[in-house]
């Protein structure tokens, strides 16, 4: 025996089982999510402490209904159990039920038992067994089965200690299938697989290496040509897959009949009147739209005074350091470059956090799949699909999770027109642009007595957001041609009190993934901004006496350090930069400097706010004045006029609401399709619309 | 012989044959098999999606699926 031993889990099971809710008990907060390499898809492992000599890493594989992957997040699990050189390949995998859709929860079973690997069957929400009615004779059932059954509750907690028990034990597992079926759905058909694959694999194995070869990532060349030879007469395959599955539920069926036994209680069904109100045809709608305004509201004012206070303590420790830190250029970096930057990142973290906590939330109550039952009509006309709902409301949050959030969304066409069409929709980046230019170019005045102008002018530009995805995935409808069956189909969970330890979790990790992802690209833009604009050329370095010699008059020291100042921006990198995109940008009625902001921008829309306050403060020295205030004292030189008028003002907001400026969104959407094409179209499509709207806004106003 | 797309809402029935062609497999494991029980719990404005019970599970499929799926009222 060794002393301290180490067991790797898989946990596999349906989704709405309450999987992530098991993984959560038994990992709590030692969770680690990653990516798996190549794709995108959150690779969550968390480490249990299973006895005192015993330790496992348990990795929750995504929700999945069968081995039969129905997109890339579902072709992990079948990676994962198939490939033993996956570094994850399982000592052992237990699969999570729910006692109460045991029979289909036990497809997924049966297939998992069938690759011979040791398996532990989960029965989750055992605590409900009484109040639906339903009998269970686990001795038998685990006869039938051919494994160890463990009746637990996530939820309360029970049955916890023996699921760790027999984790520990799983060597004494019964490896033999349970539902050999294959030579029962076509004798001659598998003596030929199993004569040519030599007995390499299990038969099992062999036949999910023909049907799911593009899955599959670790099959040899040799394979690949027998597997070939078996898809050349693919209807045949699809008809063996129909076969399959009507044969292993006739299995379960037998195995059910003897010890699983369910008296549906009429009456107690919380389901059935929700639905009534939920799901109604007129009603329905009317709450949807209530419950999305309620929660754009409380993102907005509750985020506010944390961000409130966010922005001060960064402000303040700025000047703070830059008044304790001997001054120099590490002083600079750390003050003007490192500590906005953070800055920039931070604030954003109230807003995100909260929005995605009431997504979690209208997840685990189950509400989420019914907005998608009542939106699939509608969002159909417009090329779309109704699980495009969540990708298009988290993009309000962040695209780069909403894109994430396609995945489910079976249908190529539909789900590549999702993400083509999500960065339309107002993210959180986009509100510190719009925030900066509303105060500083709408007066902030009521309408009518009732409407704030800036309300109104932001609320505009949240619906400018919605509406062009909407056309926009129309006009990619009729573009973009498929020959591919539109499937949809989405199971409608019971509603449930969410689980707040659930809800945390989900909030931590997403905003984590923000944090880190988008934090980098921000941090390390800030860091070359600042770099860019604190240095030049020759004339640059030399700006001291060079301004000296233009000057014919005498200044006083301080009019002497400004113009200086402004001088040296004109003439470093950044300065030379934005002078060469000016002829581009002028018709659109911006100068130089927010061409800076723009370019700068183009990794990430909230860097406008921190360039343009980096830019004004290496310009003035004076650290006391708000950026707000810097944007309304700018003076155009040759009108004498306000640089951030209103024309200039509409027209950048505009750019900002088509613009892609986002490079997290481009690299996922680049991931997410597989090629460079649609994140080009992407990025080219949104920079014309962007130009030609801003320029039609600028002449108009 | 009733096809499911033409069903009333609250009517029930026995799934008797699945045009297996065009209906894709993940609905076959979800529990849409000849011999399960089929409710139709809802239907979304302009009857489509369609909002079943096949069996313990609650699902919604479109209608142009529900068009290749037979039921036998009981």
């Amino acid at each position: 025996m060794l002393k301290s031993k180490t067991i790797k889990i898989s946990l596999v099971g349906n989704p709405n089982t309450g999987k992530t809710s098991l993984f959560n008990v038994l990992t709590g907060l030692n969770q680690k999510v990653g990516n798996y390499p190549g794709i995108t898809v959150d690779k969550k492992q968390g480490q249990c402490k299973l006895s005192n000599t015993v330790s496992g890493i348990v990795t929750d594989l995504p929700g999945t209904y069968s081995i039969n992957p129905t997109s890339i997040d579902e072709s992990i699990v079948l990676d994962t159990l198939l490939n033993n050189q996956n570094e994850d390949y399982p000592d052992v995998v237990v699969v999570v039920a729910d006692i109460e859709n045991l029979k289909r929860n036990l497809l997924l079973f049966t297939q998992i038992k069938d690759l011979e690997i040791p398996t532990i069957l989960a029965i989750n929400m055992a605590d409900q067994m009484k109040s639906k009615g339903i009998s269970f004779d686990k001795e038998t059932l685990e006869r039938e089965l051919k494994t160890k059954i463990i009746l637990v509750s996530a939820r309360k907690n029970t049955g916890i200690e023996e699921l760790k028990e027999a984790i520990i034990s799983y060597n004494s597992s019964d490896l033999s299938p349970v539902a050999s079926i294959a030579y029962r759905m076509d004798h001659e058909f598998f003596e030929d697989v199993k004569l040519k694959f030599k007995d390499k694999h299990s038969l099992y194995k062999s036949w999910l290496l023909i049907t799911q070869h593009q899955s599959a990532t670790f099959i040899t060349d040799e394979e690949h040509k027998i597997i070939h030879e078996f898809r050349s007469d693919i209807k045949k395959i699809e008809k063996l897959q129909h076969k399959e599955t009507v044969l292993r539920y006739s299995v379960i069926n037998e195995i059910l009949k003897k010890g699983y036994r369910v008296n549906r209680s009429e009456g107690t069904d919380i389901r059935a009147y929700l639905d009534k109100i939920l799901t109604h045809k007129i009603f329905g709608y009317f709450l949807f739209t209530f419950i999305l305004l309620a929660i754009f509201q409380s993102v907005f004012n509750l985020a506010s005074y944390p961000m409130d206070f966010i922005d001060t303590s960064f402000a303040e420790m700025s000047s703070y350091l830059s008044s304790k830190l001997p001054s120099g250029p590490f002083s600079d970096l750390l003050s003007e470059g490192v500590i906005p930057g953070i800055g920039g990142i931070v604030i954003f973290i109230p807003q995100i956090a909260i929005l995605f906590f009431f997504i979690a939330i209208l997840e685990e109550t189950g509400y989420m799949s019914r907005v998608v039952f009542l939106m699939d009509k509608v969002m159909r006309r417009f090329g779309l699909n109704g699980k495009s709902v969540i990708p298009l409301i988290s993009g309000t949050a962040c695209a780069v999770p909403a894109i994430m959030a396609t995945r489910n969304i079976n249908n190529w066409k539909e789900r590549l027109i999702t993400i083509l069409v999500t960065p339309f929709t107002t993210c959180s980046a986009r509100l510190p642009v719009y925030v900066i230019i509303i105060a500083v170019v709408i007066p902030n005045k009521m309408l009518y007595g009732v409407f704030n102008l800036q309300g109104l002018i932001m609320m505009s530009l949240y619906l400018i957001g919605f509406i062009s995805a909407i056309i926009a995935a129309y006009v990619l409808s009729k573009f973009i041609k498929t020959n591919e069956q539109s499937f949809f189909v989405i199971e409608m969970p019971n509603y449930k009190f969410p689980s707040f330890k659930n809800v945390f979790i989900t909030v931590i990790e997403r905003t984590k993934a923000f944090v880190f992802g988008a934090g980098k690209i921000i941090l390390s833009i800030s860091i070359v901004l600042w770099f860019l604009a604190s240095n030049g050329p020759e004339s640059y370095k030399n700006a001291e006496s060079l301004v000296k010699l233009q000057q014919i008059d005498e200044l006083n020291d301080e009019e002497f350090e400004q113009q200086l100042a402004s001088y040296k921006l004109q003439h470093s990198y950044i300065g030379i930069l934005g002078k060469t995109i000016e002829p581009a940008i002028a018709p659109l009625g911006y100068d130089w400097k927010m061409g800076i902001a723009i370019i700068s921008s183009f990794a990430a829309r909230e860097v406008f706010v921190s360039t343009l306050a980096t830019i004004y403060s290496v310009e003035s020295d004076e650290q006391m004045t708000t950026i707000k205030e810097r944007l309304i004292a700018e003076v155009n030189p040759t009108t004498q006029k306000r640089r951030f008028d209103l024309p200039t003002g509409m027209s950048l907001l505009i750019f900002y609401a088509f613009a892609l400026q986002c490079a997290g969104t481009v690299a996922i959407v680049k991931r997410e399709t597989k090629s460079w094409k649609w994140p080009l179209i992407q990025f080219v499509g949104m920079g014309i619309i962007a130009y030609i709207t801003a320029f039609i806004t600028y002449n108009i106003f | 012989m009733l096809k499911v797309a033409d069903m009333l809402v609250g009517e029930k029935g026995i799934i008797t044959e699945l045009c297996l062609e065009n209906i894709p497999l993940n609905l076959l494991e979800m529990g849409c098999l000849p011999g399960n029980e089929l409710e139709l719990v809802q239907l979304a404005p302009l009857s489509d999606p369609l909002y079943l019970r096949i069996d313990n599970t609650f699902l919604a499929i479109r209608k142009e699926t529900a068009a290749f799926i037979q039921i036998t009222k009981i």
